[in-house]
């Protein structure tokens, strides 16, 4: 069979060395993209030669490991600025993950919000982009609304129109779900947004990994993403905002780092983007980052999403021709990227998962950290094969092979 | 380490997935709520969904009938499905000490499968070499420690974390 992918797979997968290991005697099978990302060699490395020959403690030090780890440092805060089309490196804020990017905009942007303004989220929301807010609603009585998904299990402009109006403070919605594949129209959103003075939040936990995400396409106010979903360590996470919008923000943290004066009373903040810094920051891993967009950048995100929706088409096609093979997500496979959430037979989830670990296929199964999504979808939980730059189609291949075995066990004739 | 211990004694899928499991998963006994409880109790694992309701009728200290509901994968359901089967009229207290053993067979490696006579309840052994799913194969007996704590009013210190809450029939 011959594939579409414009990637040279044999030469990706060899530059992560745990795409060579066995698992339970046969070689894994990675489908948990989703969850978090496998790490190429030069992440290691990076890893590695940070702490022998550089480690330091920066933006205080006099000293050359200081110096050579500051600089390191603050490039990775550039690179990042460019992959995201962001118009200054000051604009990036480093997080330890989407989850604490989220939890700073609830904090401070929620702390303006009276009785009354509304919050609008998604059907689709991971519970980071939920349960924050809720907190936020706690604190000041503002109120939450949710974008329904249409017939097609996805949100559309539509949809996205019902819940948005003049009490709309704030827009948080999630880029590309963690189950449904399914990528939302931000743009149109954000402008929705801007028209009623809401703040526009995109969560691109799923959507920076997989396509190119730009944020002067996506018209929002804040990107908030994870270094471990896209090749990088964990432990790194990124807040992109507008400038303006980060200059007028309170603090989240205080402590070391983030302030300019201090007295015994007061102090002043440190510039943007160190005000939301406080303390030592993560350095080793967000150095360790750099090289995961680096990587990206060789491969080149074009070429990533398109070797990515070829696979997720190959895999929708294959599952779909199973008997008693539920996918989630919109119809057409060109509507969603990488995440194929499914339930089969009646073999609950966790049984698929555990019968595929056994052939060395990694899969998630569960909620995925999304329970009012499954509540909407009337399922109490699924299994989910989530794909990246180096999974093939004979891993899709082995898939199929795996979910036949597991029907067998419970009784199923082998058929398709 | 883990891989060491598997390369001197394989773990094979049969091992989790016994004949008697995978029939109490497809045809589960006692399925329902009893009219005639006399204490109810329910648990759920966060981490994966399952849960299971469990309602016991109690006569004379006897365990006279039990029923359960609830969703979940099959070690979660078979296991309670089982257990239901297996604690039918016993006494409270043995049927508390059947639940130490099994989650003891779950738990600990040195437990010693030929100290006590555990029927068909045996089928669950398996569980203890699946890691991630021992949880599953729990779930049922720590509901059925609440239930049976509300009935004799006493506490149950449980340091799992299964959520479980008793309710009085
Ligand atoms: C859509 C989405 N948002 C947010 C998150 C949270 O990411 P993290 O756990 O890195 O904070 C995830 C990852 O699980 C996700 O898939």
């Amino acid at each position: 069979m011959t594939t579409a992918t414009p990637l040279d797979i044999a030469a990706i997968r060899e530059q992560f060395p745990i795409l060579s290991r066995e698992v339970h005697g046969r070689p894994l099978v990675y489908l948990d993209n989703a969850a978090t990302t496998q790490k190429p060699q030069s992440v290691i490395d990076a890893l590695a030669g940070y702490y022998s020959t550089m480690n330091a403690n920066i933006h205080r030090g006099l000293h050359t490991l200081a110096e050579e780890a500051t600089t390191a440092y603050e490039d990775v805060r550039k690179q990042v600025a460019a992959f995201i089309g962001a118009p200054s490196h000051r604009e990036i804020v480093f997080t330890r993950n989407t989850t604490e990017s989220l939890n700073l905009l609830a904090y401070t942007l929620g702390a303006r919000l009276r009785p009354g303004d509304e919050i609008v989220l998604t059907a689709a929301e991971h519970h980071s982009n939920l349960v924050p807010w809720q907190l936020v609603t706690q604190r000041t009585g503002a109120v939450l609304r949710f974008v329904e998904l249409n017939d097609d299990q996805q949100i559309d402009v539509d949809t996205a129109r019902a819940a948005i109006n003049a009490n709309t403070r704030i827009v948080s919605i999630v880029h590309m779900s963690n189950v449904l594949g399914s990528i939302a129209p931000v743009a149109e959103i954000a402008e929705m947004a801007r028209s009623v003075g809401a703040t526009m939040i995109v969560d691109a936990a799923q959507s920076a990994p997989h396509i190119p995400v730009d944020v002067n396409d996506l018209g929002a106010d804040y990107v908030a993403f994870s270094a471990h979903k896209m090749l990088g360590p964990t432990g790194v996470g990124v807040l992109w905002g507008r400038r303006e919008l980060l200059a007028d923000l309170d603090p989240f943290l205080g402590g070391g780092e983030m302030i300019s004066v201090v007295t015994r009373e007061e102090s002043s903040w440190a510039a943007l983007p160190h005000k939301f810094e406080a303390g030592t920051p993560n350095i080793a891993d967000v150095i360790a980052f750099g090289a995961a967009l680096s990587f990206l950048n060789e491969v080149g995100m074009d070429k990533v999403a398109a070797h990515d929706a070829e696979l997720t088409h190959y895999a929708v096609e294959r599952l779909s021709r199973l008997e008693g093979l539920d996918i989630y997500g919109p119809a057409d496979p060109a509507d969603r990227s990488a995440v194929i959430a499914f339930n089969y037979r009646d073999i609950h989830s966790h049984d698929i998962a555990t019968i595929l670990d056994r052939s060395g296929i990694a899969v998630r199964a569960g909620h995925h950290c999304a329970q009012p999504l499954m509540r909407t979808l009337g399922v109490p939980a699924t299994a989910r094969a989530s794909f990246y730059l180096y999974n093939e189609r004979s891993e899709v291949d082995a898939l199929v092979d795996g979910l036949l075995e597991a029907g067998e066990r419970f009784g199923f004739e082998r058929g398709a | 380490m883990a891989g060491n211990r598997e390369a001197q004694n394989p773990v094979d899928l049969d091992d989790l997935y016994r004949d008697v499991i995978l029939d109490h998963y497809r045809s589960p006994r006692n399925r329902g709520a009893r009219d005639d409880a006399s204490v109810s109790a329910e648990g759920f694992n966060p981490s994966c969904g399952d849960e299971i309701q469990l309602s016991v009728a109690i006569i004379n200290g006897e365990l006279s009938g039990l029923g359960f509901g609830g969703s979940g994968c099959s070690i979660s359901q078979s296991s309670a499905s089982m257990m239901t089967e297996a604690m039918t009229g016993r006494s409270i207290e043995s049927a508390r000490e059947m639940s130490q053993h099994i989650q003891q067979m779950l738990t600990d490696d040195e437990f010693d499968l030929d100290s006590v006579d555990l029927g068909d309840l045996e089928a669950l052994s398996g569980v203890a070499r699946f890691p991630v799913r021992i949880k599953c194969g729990l779930l049922a007996w720590k509901v059925l420690d609440q239930a049976l704590a509300n009935a004799t009013g006493e506490s149950v210190t449980d340091d799992s974390d299964i959520p479980t809450r008793v309710t009085s029939g």
